[in-house]
């Protein structure tokens, strides 16, 4: 099949979305997608059809989040929640072996096996794939792979569904990720609210063309062409925030001693949400433990982060004793370093470290505070 | 079981507290009997009226120093221990009861009691720390089993125990909890409080009550200023937030005096 045809869009029904949950799970596919709980919308395994947020949606602004009713039927109008697929690709947890003693002076080790999932992601923004390509440079494309990462990606479909509401808090627009999906999905699905509720579908890989044609398909009209143009042109325009990234990262690290670090640092909790709920920080700290009997060893990876204490300290304390010293090299590695060393921005422009800070600190107002402090010129 | 002379001894004291972080070590069930096998249990007086003399190889301290007898006997303990690990907020904090720091005591007790002048208090409920050096404070009230028997296996095998001194929220984000603060407006004291519970309030939809108390780079001014801004959460009410279990925790008490100074 050559890419014209892969890319040719079809329209399917919305009973459709059903049809093709319950193929996936029959082909052995967790299917991982969107679903109310505890007051939001999370990620959570599909089952089947209703079990998607159909006519509901969120409100975002720095460090609020509201779930909302809509007035239409939408499965996916909402924008992204505090989960990601980092937690089913990069799992908080995980063990890396266990050591044993032989009862002697002797132990052996045992490395743990990390099984390999089938997961299907259903409904993953653009940002979202983004965010996964940034993760896969990461733990794929460097001198060295992570086989808990390699395990758990291996056998992954990624079926987006591109965005349509984004929220206050968003600025994929500004990022080049979003909202409208071109490229690392197998599947994209276009939600369509005017008129009929359908969906137009684009298969982007081999996978994805074997999804689409398990299920009923028609000819897409010229109208469903254009009103995808017009859910992709309504939500660029509906961006909560936006980032100036020209000459940022010169910028960011031109500024080193600026107050403004100073000022974030006096609101900062450093309590690690916006680095737990980004979808490319990938920092891990090692625990190691032993059982009563002291004949096992364990050590186990968890998610960690910079702006704890801990993470930092080398020899006798820590190097990034200060909130500001903390915060500042999150914020010039996420927009700045990032790029030195994997060639591409840490940020996707999804919003979740502004909206999941708990005191609100938006990272696109304290890279525009250092701009203008440090151009006379801006306005 | 092994010989009682191989096994460390271990010690279990009680000072002004409930007991119940000396119950948190009778709680751990699963592991009580393999913890048996391993130390001897000399002097615990909340599971046995059997004592064997010291000096001791590990003392567990539980409770605040309220009296001048504490006073005292927390430097004879500390003398026979060759390890003094403190357990729960009393003992870490000064505990609720360090409530009386923030007030008058000698009007405290002319109310209390009908003969006042028998009653030998200090005027500040304290943290054992302050009267003694401690080689490792375990936080809570109460402790958490698990850390608990954390600390014992680490002794045991001679490591550095696994107690991070982060804040809450990253408990709450590995076990995929919302944030109760940001999602529903309840306030929450996990920004700024230790882990340890595994974010056990925020899990069953409640703020975090600052049981473990101060994280370890706390910012409680930040959080407040939020909560009054966003919320409505008045002075009263936020000094009431930090003045509970850990109400003397220097992180929590400097923010409950800023609270009191500013309120009607």
């Amino acid at each position: 099949m050559d890419g014209a045809q892969l890319a040719d869009p079809v329209v399917i029904a919305v009973d459709e979305l059903g049809t093709l949950i319950g193929t996936l799970r029959g082909d052995g596919y967790r299917v991982i997608g969107p679903t109310v709980r505890d007051g939001s919308i999370l990620h959570g395994e599909l089952h089947e059809l209703s079990d998607l947020p159909r006519g509901w949606t969120d409100e975002q602004a720095p460090g609020t989040y509201r779930l909302q009713r809509r007035d239409d039927e939408a499965l996916f109008g909402y924008a992204v929640g505090p989960s990601s697929p980092k937690r089913e690709l990069f799992p908080p947890r995980q063990r890396l072996w266990t050591a044993t003693s032989d009862g002697d002076a002797s132990f052996h080790v045992t490395q743990e096996r990390h099984e390999s999932a089938r997961i299907a992601f259903l409904g993953v923004r653009g940002c979202e794939l983004a965010a996964i390509a940034v993760q896969d440079r990461v733990f794929l494309q460097g001198a060295y792979q992570d086989e808990v990462y390699v395990a758990h990606r291996s056998d992954v479909l990624l079926i987006a569904v591109e965005c349509g509401s984004p929220a206050g808090t968003c600025f994929c627009a500004s990022m080049g990720t979003g909202p409208g999906v071109t490229e690392g999905a197998d599947l994209v699905l276009t939600e369509l609210l005017d008129g009929e509720h359908r969906f137009l579908a684009r298969a982007v890989t081999e996978a994805g063309a074997e999804l689409l044609a398990a299920l009923e398909r028609g000819e897409p009209t010229h109208h469903d062409i254009t009103a995808r143009e017009q859910v992709i042109a309504t939500a660029t325009a509906g961006m909560g925030r936006e980032l100036d990234t020209d000459g940022l990262h010169d910028l960011l690290l031109g500024n080193l001693e600026h107050p403004r670090w100073d000022d974030i640092a006096d609101r900062c909790l450093a309590c690690t949400n916006c680095t737990l709920v980004c979808p490319t920080c990938f920092c891990t700290t090692v625990e190691d433990t032993t059982d009563l009997t002291g004949a096992n060893a364990f050590r186990d990876r968890r998610w960690d982060s910079c702006f704890g204490l801990e993470f930092s300290h080398a020899g006798p304390a820590s190097v990034r004793s200060s909130t500001k010293a903390r915060y500042r090299q999150w914020m010039t590695h996420k927009l700045a370093t990032w790029i030195d060393q994997f060639g591409t921005s840490g940020c996707v422009g999804c919003g979740r470290c502004i909206t999941w800070c708990p005191v609100g600190i938006d990272i696109t107002v304290e890279a525009d505070a250092i701009r203008r402090a440090s151009d006379p010129g801006a306005t | 079981m092994t010989q009682d002379i191989a096994r460390p001894k271990v010690a279990v004291w009680k000072f002004a507290s409930c007991d119940g972080c000396q119950l948190s070590l009778l709680s751990a069930e699963d592991e009580l009997l393999a913890i048996a096998d391993e130390v001897q249990i000399a002097y615990f007086l909340e599971a046995t009226r059997e004592v064997v003399e010291g000096p001791y190889d590990l003392s567990l301290v539980e409770g605040s120093i309220t009296t001048p007898d504490d006073a005292e006997r927390i430097r004879h303990v500390r003398e026979i221990s060759t390890t003094l690990i403190t357990i729960g907020a009393c003992a870490t904090a000064g505990g609720i009861q360090a409530l009386r720091n923030f007030g008058d005591m000698d009007e405290f007790r002319s109310l209390v009691y009908a003969q006042p002048q028998y009653v030998a208090s200090l005027a500040d409920s304290t943290a054992v720390a302050e009267h003694v050096s401690v080689d490792l404070e375990l936080r809570g009230c109460p402790i958490e089993t698990s850390q608990l028997v954390e600390v014992i296996n680490a002794i045991l095998a001679g490591r550095k125990p696994v107690t991070p001194t982060h804040s809450v929220c990253v408990e709450c984000k590995l076990r995929g909890n919302i944030c109760v603060t940001v999602a529903h407006g309840t306030p929450c004291l996990g920004p700024v409080t230790q882990a340890g519970c595994g974010a056990r309030c925020p899990a069953y939809d409640r703020g975090c009550y600052g049981c473990f108390g101060p994280a370890e780079s706390p910012n409680p001014r930040s959080l407040s200023d939020w909560l009054e801004e966003q919320f409505g959460v008045d002075h009263p009410e936020l000094l009431r937030l930090y003045r509970t279990f850990n109400a003397d925790a220097p992180a929590f008490r400097s923010e409950s005096r800023r609270h009191e100074e500013v309120a009607p």
